[in-house]
């Protein structure tokens, strides 16, 4: 290849020196493929999981009661199935915290219904302070109206997002970057398949978030290779100036994951039972954003340039 | 002037770390300081769905107008000191909130009971209904020779008249007076009560009879409720969840506060402190809204905290760019911080998008968050350019030949 002769713009780094400043640098662009196989394996498993056993919907979107009783003392799982039948209720009792702790999860229930069973339990299983008492009722439209309303609010964020992407930069970043949000939201529907975890109310506003958080991402990266894209010059290599832009981002990107997911570390460790799921779900979601804003989003717009054919493949 | 800026430096400190201290107790106070959801003090929330009557007439809106007055009353009566009360007309909805309420069990049954009080003769015929029952209230009697708790009833004109006729009908006969389907008194009406006062027998305590002079004097609700969703949180399991949602923040605040002091050097003592500038900003931001906080609030908070830290580090490492393109410091942090804010300005608004659909068409738990990650957008984009710039700029303007190294660039580059 003939030397380089051309002085790099003034103020500008050149590819070479970005290059040199990273020492773990390697070519993203080239590798593409092998990104995308990673992801794909990932959401195809998650889909695999999605038909073969769907998700563990929570009495948030299935309708239901949901009782969560601290114990004064030890108890033993039999006796509250007991106290159920004993009133003619069907659920599943979960205990926890050392058997300390029941989650009793039934049909919808009547008040009536309801203080019938807890008398039943306080006087044939074990004491317990009602101030220490979570209760969970959620009718049956209810939960459908959850999950509608938050694919309502999807819908219209996405539109909204790709508007602005567009109008902001260009038509095909939009598409990329929200290819790149679709990625994230499925890695983590996918995972919570996989693990069977139990969804409810928060999951929906984690996933909320993490789309959210993962356009943030992306959009940081696509301002730098829309800045390097108006310095480009005729003969310079539009992948060249792609894996360019994504490395001078890097710090960022891995610094600002770094920190986010370390606050949701602490949420995941320290916070309550109700942040767990919540933090799960962000976990997932921001890796899988830092993951998805570099080798999907930024690599997209290369894959399907070169399918227009508007830059050598 | 390089004095000048040491010491506008050091004052800016000083000032924002007197700020947070004179800022806990106002924010914290459990009184008046920014009010906390149930889920974090305990509580209840109901959704009352409204059914159309046996005969099939659709719920009207002055039915559910009334409801609401209704059962304002009857919360009101419960002494609870922010309720929260809000009509969904569109899905006929009454949507309770009683935060830090003591008993939510009691609360629940008040609530959803129609308290339709009927007067009835021995064979179930309704002679008069409560709607002309002008008071209740509950009292000891001692004038039957043993004293009792009792409810004192009190009718209208228009009633006193018609109880007149009734118990003058029914002299020596039994009156039994429901409630709904059930029958909570019969007694044998022993003169005919004529003055349009009279009054309930047989309660066990005052307490029960308090409660009962309450389902009657709020009158009866036009339309039957039922519970379509509860979310009841007891008052120790919310304080348990404020404490550990508060550690496991302030552990999350620390490890970025001490990951940004040792990445990013004196950038990063400028980020801490725009940081808590930025939290300081939020939080009156929802006290001065008047914001509930709950779990899913403060979710939206660390959030935005993330998107704020994001933000100084986009500014540094373009600084640092700056820098190693051979810019001198004072012009590396004019033109990075100029970039680096028209970046995340894009990024932030991208994700304010986000927090706004949310927050219109999110159900009430959701809202809560997309507004503390709306304030928090705004209140970092906010402390950037007035706060984070111009510290930079007096650590630059304070020596310009500061060593790069404060600002975590290899010497070597």
């Amino acid at each position: 290849m003939a030397e380089n002769l051309q002085a790099p713009a003034k103020g500008v780094a050149s590819y070479d020196q970005v290059k040199k400043e990273h020492k773990l640098y390697f070519n993203i662009v080239e590798r593409r493929k092998l990104w995308y196989s990673i992801s794909l394996t990932v959401i195809l498993a998650g889909l695999i999981s999605l038909f073969a056993q769907g998700l563990n919907f929570g009495i948030d979107f299935t309708g239901g009661d949901m009782i969560d009783i601290k114990f004064d003392t030890v108890v033993k799982q039999a006796d509250i199935s007991k106290a159920l039948e004993s009133v003619d209720l069907k659920g599943s009792v979960q205990l926890s915290a050392g058997d300390t702790e029941a989650i009793i999860r039934t049909e919808v229930l009547e008040e009536t219904k309801r203080d019938e069973l807890l008398k039943t339990i306080q006087e044939d299983v074990a004491t317990y302070d009602t101030k220490m008492l979570k209760e969970d009722k959620v009718g049956p439209s209810i939960g459908v109206e959850l999950r509608n309303d938050a694919f309502k609010a999807l819908a219209v964020a996405t539109v909204l997002m790709l508007i602005y992407i567009s109008f902001r930069f260009k038509f095909i970043y939009a598409v990329t970057g929200i290819i790149a949000l679709l990625h994230d939201v499925f890695i983590t529907i996918g995972v919570f398949s996989i693990l069977q975890w139990q969804i409810d109310a928060s999951f929906v506003a984690a996933i909320l978030t993490v789309f959210g958080y993962s356009i943030n991402d992306t959009v940081v990266i696509f301002d730098r290779i829309r800045e390097n894209e108006k310095r480009m010059k005729k003969r310079d290599s539009f992948k060249e100036m792609i894996d360019k832009s994504v490395w001078q981002t890097m710090h960022r990107s891995v610094n600002t994951t770094v920190t986010v997911l370390i606050a949701l570390f602490a949420i995941f460790i320290f916070g309550g039972v109700s942040t767990k799921v919540f933090a799960f779900a962000m976990l997932i979601g921001v890796f899988s954003g830092a993951y998805s804003s570099i080798f999907i989003a930024s690599q997209l717009i290369v894959t399907i340039k070169g399918k227009l054919g508007e830059i050598s493949k | 002037m390089k004095r000048g800026n040491i010491i506008k430096l050091t004052a800016t400190v000083i000032l924002v770390i007197i700020a947070v201290c004179f800022s806990i107790q106002p924010l914290t106070d459990s009184e008046n300081g920014i009010p906390l959801g149930l889920d974090l003090k305990g509580g209840v929330h109901l959704v009352l769905q409204a059914e159309p009557g046996e005969d099939g007439v659709p719920v009207s809106k002055e039915d559910m107008a009334k409801a609401r007055a209704i059962i304002e009353q009857r919360v009101n009566e419960l002494g609870v000191s922010e309720p929260f009360i809000q009509v969904d007309e569109d899905k006929k909805r009454v949507i309770v909130e009683l935060a830090g309420i003591e008993d939510p069990d009691k609360a629940v049954e008040l609530l959803k009971t129609t308290a339709k009080l009927t007067f009835r003769d021995q064979e179930g015929n309704i002679l008069l209904d409560g709607t002309e029952l002008k008071d209740a209230s509950a009292g000891v009697d001692s004038s039957m020779g043993q004293s009792g708790f009792v409810v004192h009833i009190s009718f209208t004109p228009q009633g006193a008249t018609e109880f007149a006729d009734i118990t003058t009908d029914l002299v020596g006969q039994k009156l039994g007076i429901y409630l709904d389907e059930k029958m909570i008194q019969n007694p044998v009406v022993s003169t005919p009560i004529v003055s349009g006062e009279g009054q309930i027998q047989g309660y066990s305590s005052l307490e029960e009879a308090a409660e009962y002079a309450v389902l009657l004097r709020s009158g009866a609700l036009p339309v039957s409720l039922t519970v379509a969703e509860k979310r009841q949180v007891g008052a120790l399991l919310g304080v348990d969840s404020l404490n550990k949602s508060l550690i496991a923040c302030l552990y999350g605040i620390i490890f970025i506060l001490l990951f940004m002091l040792t990445f990013y050097r004196l950038p990063g003592v400028v980020a801490d402190i725009s940081l808590a500038v930025f939290g300081l900003l939020v939080l009156w931001a929802l006290y001065g809204l008047n914001a509930v906080l709950t779990l899913p609030g403060i979710s939206g908070f660390v959030l935005s905290m993330g998107m704020a830290v994001d933000l100084n580090i986009v500014v540094y490492e373009r600084i640092k760019e700056e820098i190693k393109l051979g810019k001198s410091l004072r012009a590396a942090v004019d033109a990075g911080f100029s970039r680096a804010f028209l970046t995340v300005l894009d990024s932030n608004i991208t994700t304010l998008f986000a927090a706004g659909t949310l927050f219109f068409l999110g159900s009430s738990s959701i809202k809560g968050f997309a507004l503390t990650l709306g304030i928090g957008i705004f209140a970092s984009l906010f402390t950037a350019i007035t706060f984070t710039r111009l510290l930079l700029r007096w650590i630059v303007g304070y020596k310009p030949n500061i060593s790069k190294a404060w600002f975590g660039v290899r010497r070597d580059a």
